[in-house]
Parts: structure tokens; C-alpha cells; sequence
């Protein structure tokens, strides 16, 4: 009997005008764009700066700041206030303010003072720049201090150590971090809706009265809606494995059968979920509504683009209840720290509670009797 | 005669309005049993409740000896049905549907494919076994839906409006079909809207605001109305009714 039914859903999506294209497309453009575009290093900050001293230390700072490549000098101002001003009027982002005498300080008294101010209206932006410019500053200042001592100036001058940014170096750990992330929310986003849709749809074309009315059992019902889900889910894992593979030489430290197998698990978990919703909707648009709500909230306290320890403690026992939140932590830790199942018990009991507990919930949600 | 449905006090109630009120009646195995009312009447709800599909607010019924209220799956294994609304798998072929319905009333695979190429001669229909469903005239839908209905050989079939808005010629076609099953020794249970389909059955009954009103024969009911035909009985019965159609 069961036979039967998968040969329908396969016939069904494979027919379908858009879904094969999406299953296909999605995780692809996905992979391929988002990383690139949602990144968190930030270019071309706007700049002004407020020479007052005017001298060739005062100039070479600039300069410095210039090809670093992060900065754009959109303006120079002659004081602070006018300086502001183009703050204001979002001419710039960041301001930088050499006071008189920077250089007879930096030569003198073997130190310099600047000031930076930026514009947090945009919080992340403000920081980043304010802290990127304060390291080129603090890089500059050592560059200053090597060159005297090599010419043998100040010979008192101590030498000072420059500790290594990794802030600039911070995009090159970027992706390692957001691939693996956006693989899961992949799996999260197709396993979840599409389920979400099936059964409801086929209440809206009144297919489902005809299945009804046979006598098969509900068991085999759900069944028959989750194994296409589950191979679609594992499909586009293996597309995201690939994708990152090749396109950011990302490979998981730990084995790809790990991720396999706590993918399976976690694919039934959310399709079984998806399924529930589909069962206690009338129309398509209430499933919609309903999962879009659920995917979202699994998605933002899960850990997935904020890390859990930073939010609130009722928003950390939350998580608890999040299936997602059991599945980033696996995959994070295979990709990077190359876990196996052995390490990973807790979110292997964790997830297969989910899947047990939502598949159960389907099955006795599904009601063939009115 | 052996009775393969007797329902006994059924009611069904939506909140506070009764559907279903208080019905109480039997079918004999092999008649064609006309099931008539107009709409609103409470019909579909009460051919819901035979089939397993709604849970009785109250009274019991047995369709093909299973109790419908506690052995609805038993029920469903010996029944067809064709629903008013056509809901065999638009994006599913002729073939697939058929394979598709056989497979979960238990039909292996030879025996559908078997059946399938009997099936489609007998309807000539054997060019269509690869059209897609949805593109199917709506005649040749209901001759679809219904031949699925009965694939599996049920006891008795159900169908619920099966010739709504279908032309006079394919109306006639499909009653052959009808006919055809009964040869086969299915009972056929039906709702209709078109008197002269009425003339067709054996015994009829006519629900009012979700009582029956009347049952019988069709020639016993125009002697009881004085009637010359069946429309003219169902005119007297239907204006007593309170509810609005619709």
C-alpha cells in the first residue's frame, strides 16, 4: 500500500511546474549568494577627517588609513563642528580629529593623541569602523616607534610590541561560520514548508476526501508524506556539502556520515512538524501563516546568527525546545571541531525525541472522520 | 432480503443546527437506492455519516454489517465512493489514479494493471490511459471517478451527485454504469437532483430539512402524491421545507 502512496508524492512534485526547480535552485543561489552578500565585514566607510596639524606624520596617518581599504575620505573638514556637520548630514560615518602638534607630541613625548568619533545609528557599522580605524591608528603608532629605533633616534624610546589584529582577518573565518549555517537553514526552510503545504492543499483540491474514505491506515498515511521529504532533505544536504565544497573549499573537519545521519533524524523532526501544522489547517494560507511564524522563531533563537550565551535566560531555556538549536550545534562542531556521534549523544537523544514526538502528534492529528 | 444498510435514529448536529434529524431507514443488497432532497436538505451529510467520514452525533447505523459508529475502517474497506466534488488527483494520468486507488484498497500490481486494460476497453477510453486527469471533458471525469469508486469491488457504492452539470447523453451513459454494477451485484446508493434520474432507481427517499420524508418506490410515491411524475412529488414534499437552500 505504502508503495503506492510514495510513487503518487514523487509523480506529484516531480510534476509540479516549481518544486524540482526549487529543490534544485534554492540551496544553490542560496550557497552561492548569501555569504557573499549578508557578510558582516564591513567596506567603503565613509570617512572625514579633521587635519588640524597639517604636518607629514599627520599626513601619512591619512594616508595609511586611506589604503587600508576600508576607508573612503569623503570630506575634509577644517574643525571638529564642521566635521560633525557632515556626520550629520550622512556625508560620512566616521570622523577622525588630528589635534595641533600631533607630530612635535609624537616625536617629543613619544606619543599622540587622536580622535574618533562615530556614528552608531547603525550600531554594528559604528563599532567596526571606530574599531578598525582605532588599530590602524595603534599599527601606525608601532610603525613610528620601529622606524626611530631603527634609525637610532630617541634611543631611550622602548620598543614597544604590536599585538596582531585578527579583526582584519575576520572575513576569512567568515564563511566556515555562515556556510554551514545557511545549509541548515536550508534544510529547515524546505523540509518545514513543503510538508506544511501537502496535506492542506490536498484538502483545498478535495483529494483527501477520496483518500478518506478508503481504508488506509493513518499510520501509513503520514508515512508515505514524510519519506519523499526526507530524501528531498537529504538531497539538498548533499548539494550544501558540495556547494561549499567547491565554491569555499569548506570541508568538514569531522565526517560527513555524522552530519548524514543527524540529518536524517533532524529532517524527520521538522517535516514531521511541517505535517502537524498542515493537519490543523484549512487553507494553504493559514499553513503558511502558521509555519512561516514557527520557522522564523526556531531560526532566531536558535543560536543560528547570534550566539545563545548572549541572550536572555528565558530566551536560553527556550532554546531547549528548539530542534534547530540540537542540529547547528552538531553541525558546527563537526565542521569545525570534527565531533563524532560519540560527542554528540545529548543532541542525538535531543533530536530524536523531536522527531518521535512531532511524527506521533501527526499521526494521531490526522483525522479521517470528521 | 438481506439489509446491507440500516441506519437507526441517526443525527448529526453542527453546534446548534441539527443536519441530520433522527433518519431512520434500510437498503436491500443489490437495489439502486435513490437518495433525494434539495439542497441543503442534509443528503451529503447523511451519505458522510454511512461512509465513515463524520461521526454520528447520535443513533447507529451498519453498513455492510460494520457498525459505523465503532468499525468506520471495516466500514470503508467494503465501500465506494464518489464524492459531489470531483477529487480523484488532477496532476495524476488515467492509469495512475486507477493504480493508485487500487493499491490502497490492497489490489497487487498485475491484478490493476489487468483490470486497468479490462477497465478502459469497456469504457473505450483505452487512448486517454496517459492523459492527465485534469484534462479530461467533465463527463468523462464522473465515468473516471465513478469506475474508480468501484474498482476494488465494493458491497455498495455511494455517490453523491455523480451527473451534476454533465449533458443529457453522458447522463445516460453514466446511468448504464450505474446499471452495469448493480449486474456485478453492488448496491448503489445515490443523490440526485434530476427527477428523471429518480424514475431510474428502485426505491427512493426524500429528505426534507433532515428528516425523510417519504420512501418508496417511485411508481408507489406518484399513486400516494397523485402525481404524474416525480417532479411533481418532489414539488409537494419540498415546500413544506423551512430551511434555505443553498
Amino acid at each position: 500500500m505504502l508503495k503506492y502512496l510514495i510513487e503518487k508524492e514523487f509523480k506529484q512534485i516531480l510534476r509540479n511546474p516549481i518544486l524540482p526547480r526549487l529543490i534544485l535552485v534554492f540551496p544553490l543561489m542560496a550557497l552561492l549568494i548569501l555569504p557573499l552578500a549578508a557578510n558582516y565585514e564591513i567596506k567603503n566607510i565613509n570617512l572625514c577627517v579633521v587635519d588640524n596639524d597639517q604636518s607629514p606624520y599627520s599626513r601619512k596617518l591619512v594616508e595609511k588609513i586611506r589604503s587600508s581599504g576600508y576607508f573612503v575620505i569623503t570630506k575634509t573638514a577644517k574643525t571638529y563642528d564642521k566635521g560633525l556637520e557632515a556626520i550629520e548630514y550622512d556625508d560620512a560615518d566616521v570622523l577622525i580629529e588630528i589635534p595641533k602638534n600631533f607630530e612635535k607630541e609624537l616625536i617629543r613625548e613619544g606619543k599622540g593623541k587622536v580622535l574618533i568619533s562615530a556614528n552608531a545609528v547603525n550600531g554594528m557599522k559604528g563599532g567596526l569602523s571606530s574599531s578598525y580605524l582605532s588599530s590602524i591608528v595603534t599599527d601606525f603608532a608601532g610603525e613610528v616607534r620601529s622606524e626611530w629605533i631603527e634609525a637610532g633616534t630617541g634611543g631611550g624610546v622602548p620598543v614597544i610590541e604590536i599585538m596582531p589584529l585578527n579583526r582584519f582577518n575576520q572575513n576569512l573565518d567568515y564563511h566556515s561560520y555562515m556556510v554551514p549555517a545557511i545549509m541548515v537553514m536550508l534544510l529547515t526552510m524546505i523540509c518545514g514548508f513543503l510538508p506544511a503545504l501537502n496535506i492542506v492543499s490536498e484538502k483545498e483540491a478535495g483529494t483527501i476526501e477520496q483518500i478518506n474514505v478508503t481504508p488506509i491506515r493513518k499510520f501509513t498515511f503520514i508515512i508515505s508524506k514524510l519519506i519523499p521529504y526526507w530524501i528531498i532533505g537529504i538531497i539538498v544536504l548533499t548539494i550544501g556539502f558540495g556547494v561549499a565544497a567547491v565554491g569555499y573549499n569548506l570541508l568538514p573537519a569531522g565526517s560527513f556520515g555524522t552530519i548524514y545521519v543527524f540529518a536524517a533524524v533532524y529532517v524527520l523532526a521538522v517535516s514531521g512538524f511541517g505535517l502537524l501544522v498542515s493537519n490543523y489547517s484549512e487553507t494553504l494560507q493559514q499553513a503558511l501563516f502558521v509555519i512561516f511564524f514557527f520557522v522564523i522563531i526556531f531560526i532566531l533563537i536558535s543560536g543560528l546568527y547570534t550566539p545563545i550565551k548572549s541572550m536572555p535566560e528565558w530566551a536560553q531555556t527556550l532554546t531547549v525546545i528548539n530542534p534547530l538549536r540540537y542540529f547547528i550545534e552538531m553541525m558546527r562542531s563537526v565542521y569545525l571541531k570534527g565531533s563524532g556521534l560519540f560527542d554528540l549523544q545529548k543532541q542525538m537523544i535531543a533530536l530524536l525525541i523531536f522527531a518521535g514526538l512531532f511524527n506521533v502528534l501527526a499521526v494521531v492529528s490526522y483525522r479521517k472522520r470528521q | 432480503m438481506k439489509k446491507v444498510i440500516e441506519a437507526e435514529n441517526l443525527v448529526k448536529k453542527f453546534g446548534d443546527f441539527t443536519a441530520v434529524d433522527n433518519i431512520t431507514f434500510q437498503v436491500n443488497e443489490g437495489e439502486i437506492f435513490g437518495f433525494l432532497g434539495a439542497n441543503g436538505a442534509g443528503k451529503t451529510t447523511a451519505m458522510r455519516m454511512l461512509c465513515g467520514l463524520s461521526k454520528p452525533t447520535s443513533g447507529e447505523g451498519r453498513v455492510a454489517g460494520y457498525d459505523i459508529g465503532k468499525e468506520a475502517e471495516k466500514v470503508k474497506a467494503n465501500i465506494g465512493y464518489m464524492s459531489q466534488k470531483f477529487s480523484l488527483y488532477n496532476d495524476l494520468k488515467v492509469w495512475e489514479n486507477i493504480r493508485l486507488f487500487g493499491g490502497i484498497y490492497g489490489m497487487g500490481s498485475d491484478e490493476i494493471k489487468e483490470k486497468t486494460d479490462e477497465l478502459l476497453k469497456r469504457l473505450n477510453f483505452e487512448n486517454e490511459k496517459n492523459t492527465m486527469v485534469k484534462s479530461l471533458p467533465l463527463g468523462w471525469k464522473q465515468k473516471l471517478a465513478f469506475s474508480v469508486s468501484i474498482f476494488h469491488n465494493p458491497k455498495i457504492v455511494f455517490l453523491d451527485e455523480p451527473t451534476g452539470g454533465v449533458d443529457p447523453a453522458t447522463r445516460r451513459q453514466f446511468w448504464e454504469l450505474i446499471y452495469e454494477a448493480t449486474d456485478r451485484g453492488i448496491t448503489v446508493f445515490v443523490t440526485t437532483h434530476y427527477m428523471d434520474e429518480a424514475e431510474y432507481c428502485d426505491r427512493v427517499s426524500i429528505m426534507v430539512d433532515g428528516r425523510i420524508d417519504a420512501l418508496e418506490s417511485p411508481m408507489k410515491l406518484r399513486e400516494t402524491y397523485d402525481a404524474k411524475n416525480m417532479d411533481e412529488v418532489f414539488y409537494q414534499l419540498a415546500r413544506t421545507a423551512k430551511r434555505n437552500g443553498g
